[in-house]
């Protein structure tokens, strides 16, 4: 049996879903952070696959986008590790459902 | 060369950005000029944009990434007046706040010129990077003050828009993956080609988009963000959320899914999405601003309202295939009008919460006594935002039912209108608090120049646009005329 386009793409969806769940149900700030980091290399291993695979005039145009999706991720991870430092130090934890002056 | 002068708007507003943070370390004594700069590089990106509608030269650039069109220059004339009111109504804040006077100026010009990229761009991954250059900056800006509200909502903001991107992101690499392109107009047609055999597939697809662009709109489902953020959030960083990147997703998903998306066996589906979720916004975000009793909040809760309002534009392009524009001019027309509006409502917020030093609504009463003009400026915008004539609200309002009864939504239209009577509840109740209420201390009081520079520039536009609508709707039909087919 040869590895072909389906077993990539089904990795993919199922590191997607795996980070999403991850994202929705972890209370430490970090650890929602990482189940976005799961799913955003699910997108780019995704995009991979299409540009190995799929027939298209330009196939390079899926591994350029997998390329800003990594330089993005990591921007977005220095802020929000900035922002998590930020909120240690006036609440000293990062739980998110201890986040709770926001209300009415 | 020429692409450098066709991206001028924008780069004039990032060269703004960088001059601000020199300024700032070089001149440390000379930090009032810093608004100075970031309003000049304003006014030089809308000066820059008027010279491209003088030449009428309009083009697509970068092979054909971004365009120059008459749809764009329309947002970067909204984002620049956007922006400029939102600098206006910082400067007394950061004057007080103190620390990072350059940083805030200099991230604010980013999230502008971002939001103007995003207008304009028409591949998948640069509307990727444009968001992502609008969002990053403000999330450091919602987190920005020194209380722990405010830090916790930066982080709560970062942490929904980050799942938010992925899913959008997903999204794209399905679209990707079935059209093999990332530009829209080849989108479209490879959609229109062979689309209807992963039928399925795109649905899915779509269904991630608007899940991505839904944070952004600040609709129901994805609106659970919105109360928290901009209770927690600065004052005008709220204000410039609320219109800047809510005005920026619109446009770009018009962008999607007209220029994109638009094949007539996909259309269906996605306008029925959109009016479910015009409904859901409209009816839950009214009915939970009824019960607020911090006006921010109500003011969160009333634009997930709004985007539901804006949403039946979307609904109504692509039932009505032979009015294909109406539907996108009355969004445009929307946007401008709402900008005037909630940005007119969030000043007078500034002003008051400033003098008061409160955002609560019961001790708004009998501010009319204590500030005159300030509380007819904030009960104008309010009037506006329920759409009662003659306001440039009420032309909004009707442009853009009028659109959803042309492409037969009649419910929706129905529901869109028992919503404007819950919201005329509770905005009138706010101005009857001002005008009716008995204030507990009758200390007259004047808002700051800059800000009543802010508030005059809103309230006017809101009055005299809602006098003389015409100019208004006839920039709306322009800028939506590269959507006709």
């Amino acid at each position: 049996m040869s590895v072909g386009i389906e077993h990539f793409l089904t990795v993919g969806a199922l590191l997607f879903c795996l980070g999403l769940a991850i994202a929705l149900s972890k209370r430490n700030a970090i650890g929602v952070l990482m189940g976005v980091e799961l799913m955003l290399n699910a997108v780019n291993l995704t995009l991979i696959t299409f540009s190995r695979f799929a027939v298209s005039e330009r196939p390079i145009t899926g591994q350029a986008f997998a390329v800003f999706i990594i330089t993005v991720a990591a921007a977005e991870a220095a802020v929000a590790l900035a922002l998590a430092v930020s909120v240690y130090r006036n609440r000293e934890t990062v739980d998110v459902d201890q986040l709770n002056l926001l209300r009415s | 060369m020429n692409s450098l002068d066709v991206v001028g708007p924008q780069l004039a507003v990032l060269v703004a950005a960088g001059l601000v943070l020199l300024l700032d370390s070089l001149v440390p004594q000379q930090r009032r000029l810093l608004p100075v700069v970031a309003l000049l590089g304003l006014i030089v990106s809308a000066l820059w944009t008027t010279s491209w509608v003088g030449r009428g030269d309009y083009q697509f650039l970068f092979d054909g990434t971004l365009a120059l069109d008459k749809y764009s220059v329309f947002f970067y004339y909204v984002f620049a007046g956007i922006t400029a009111t939102v600098v206006l109504a910082s400067i007394d804040w950061v004057n007080r706040e103190g620390r990072g006077q350059g940083e805030y100026y200099a991230l604010v010009l980013t999230v502008c010129s971002g939001l103007m990229f995003l207008a304009a761009s028409r591949d998948l991954i640069t509307i990727f990077l444009a968001l992502e250059l609008s969002s990053i900056p403000q999330y450091i800006l919602a987190g920005w003050g020194k209380d722990s509200k405010s830090s916790e909502a930066g982080l709560k903001y970062l942490l929904l828009g980050a799942i938010a991107s992925s899913l959008l992101l997903y999204g794209m690499a399905l679209i990707y993956g079935i059209t093999g392109t990332t530009l829209l107009p080849e989108i479209a047609a490879a959609i229109k080609a062979d689309g209807e055999t992963y039928r399925g597939l795109l649905i899915v697809a779509t269904i991630l988009l608007i899940a991505g662009f839904g944070f952004k709109m600040a609709v129901v489902p994805f609106q659970m963000w919105v109360p928290d953020v901009y209770q927690g959030a600065p004052t005008p960083v709220a204000a410039f959320l609320s219109v800047g990147s809510k005005a920026a997703a619109f446009a770009v998903v018009i962008r999607i899914f007209f220029e994109g998306l638009d094949a007539d066996f996909l259309s269906d589906d996605w306008s029925m999405i959109f009016a479910v979720l015009a409904a859901a916004s409209m009816t839950l975000g009214n009915v939970m601003a009824i019960v607020q009793t911090d006006i921010k909040r109500m003011l969160g809760y009333s634009s997930v309202a709004q985007a539901g309002n804006f949403m039946i534009g979307l609904a109504a392009i692509s039932v009505a295939g032979n009015e294909f524009t109406l539907g996108a001019s009355a969004i445009l027309l929307f946007v401008a009008a709402y900008a005037f509006t909630n940005l007119g409502a969030f000043v007078g917020v500034i002003a008051i919460s400033q003098r008061i030093g409160s955002d609560q609504i019961k001790d708004y009463a009998g501010m009319w006594k204590r500030s005159p003009v300030l509380a007819l400026a904030v009960a104008f915008c309010l009037i506006s935002l329920t759409g009662i004539p003659p306001t440039v609200g009420f032309w909004a309002k009707l442009y853009i039912f009028n659109a959803g009864i042309r492409a037969d939504l009649v419910w929706l239209v129905l529901i869109g209108v028992l919503n404007s009577v819950v919201a005329g509840y509770y905005y009138l109740s706010v101005a009857r608090q001002m005008f009716m209420g008995d204030a507990e201390e009758d200390k007259k009081f004047r808002a700051s120049p800059s800000i009543t520079m802010a508030l005059g520039a809103a309230t006017i536009g809101v009055i005299v646009f809602g006098i003389i609508p015409m100019p208004l709707m006839s920039a709306a039909q322009d800028a939506a005329e590269i959507f006709a087919r």
